[in-house]
């Protein structure tokens, strides 16, 4: 006979061996996502069929850019925690399952620093 | 130690715990195709196509930051049909994942899971998606 419960015979058997948080901020970041992608629609949408000068100008715009700003954190953390999930639930190799994992976090973090720095380059040279 | 295993002679469940201590939920291929199912996929594949479509948002950015001429290169390959066609699948995945999302907000909740309701809201999910996406480009086009 045991002690222990059947709960804690359950707890961290999952693909992931955690998860709350991480069930909780794809919430966080999907809801962010919302307003960002509605923001990124219709920048789209006033862009199409404008000069390059137009679309620097309204990339130029502090607004435009602290929203992009935001739209690229966001998307990069939520996408991140998403390809996560799929990786945890696909790959069950041990090694390739830690090597999609750090692939995931290099590819989002890229992402994330690439379109920050655009966006200030964007703003505040060339 | 495991819990002891509930008796069972659903045949399935003891053939699977030959190679696991522990029972496992039957996947996709056990189940007839359904539209709430596909559904289901259409999110976590809308998902993995915005994961990479990204990409292609952060290339654009940074043509935009290496100035006018490599700009006009990208601005070119976007705009050719090629482009222009990836560019409205990307749309069309994003709406379609937003509305999953806002889907899974719903059920979060706990509503949203009776049987005509949830059908109900497959169906939008499949039909409201490319029509907006159309809705998107016909006014992005018009108003240019
Ligand atoms: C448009 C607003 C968005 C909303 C409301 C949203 C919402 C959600 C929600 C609620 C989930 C969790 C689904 C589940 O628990 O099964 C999810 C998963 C995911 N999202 Fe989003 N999301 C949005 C945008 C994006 C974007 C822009 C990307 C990529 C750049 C993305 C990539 C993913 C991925 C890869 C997953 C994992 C799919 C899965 O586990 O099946 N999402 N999203
Ligand atoms: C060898 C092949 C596969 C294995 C071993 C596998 C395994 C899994 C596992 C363990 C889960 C998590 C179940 C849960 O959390 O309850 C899952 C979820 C899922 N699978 Fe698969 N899967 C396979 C193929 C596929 C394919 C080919 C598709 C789609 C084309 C697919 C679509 C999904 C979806 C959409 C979910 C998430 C359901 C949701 O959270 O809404 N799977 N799979």
């Amino acid at each position: 006979m045991s002690l222990r419960t059947p709960l804690n015979d359950a707890k961290n058997h999952g693909s992931a061996h955690s998860g709350t948080m991480h069930f909780w901020f794809q919430r966080v970041t999907g809801i962010a996502s919302v307003p960002l992608t509605l923001f990124l629609i219709i920048l789209g949408i006033y862009l199409t069929g404008q000069s390059n000068e137009g679309i620097m100008a309204t990339l130029k715009n502090p607004f435009v850019a602290l929203g992009l700003i935001a739209t690229v954190i966001v998307f990069a953390w939520h996408m991140k925690l998403g390809m996560q999930v799929i990786i945890e639930d696909y790959v069950h190799g041990k090694w390739a399952k830690y090597a999609g994992l750090l692939a995931n976090i290099g590819f989002s973090v890229f992402i994330a620093l690439v379109g920050i720095f655009s966006i200030l380059k964007i703003s505040f040279g060339a | 130690m495991l819990a002891p295993k509930p008796e069972s002679n659903n045949e399935t469940v003891k053939i699977m715990s030959i190679h696991s201590e522990r029972p496992l939920s039957p996947h996709l291929m056990i189940y007839k195709p359904m539209l709430t199912m596909m559904i289901s996929m259409m999110h976590r594949i809308t998902g993995a196509i915005l994961y990479f479509g990204a990409l292609f948002l952060v290339w654009w950015l940074a043509a935009a930051a290496a100035g006018p001429e490599y700009f006009s290169l990208v601005h070119g390959y976007l705009t050719s049909w090629l482009g222009l066609l990836v560019l409205f699948g990307f749309t069309w995945a994003l709406i379609h994942h937003l509305i999953g999302g806002l889907k899974h907000f719903l059920w979060d909740t706990g509503a949203g899971f009776e049987r005509p309701m949830l059908e109900i809201l497959a169906i939008f999910s499949a039909l409201s998606s490319p029509a907006l996406a159309v809705v998107v480009w016909a006014i992005a086009y018009l108003v240019r």
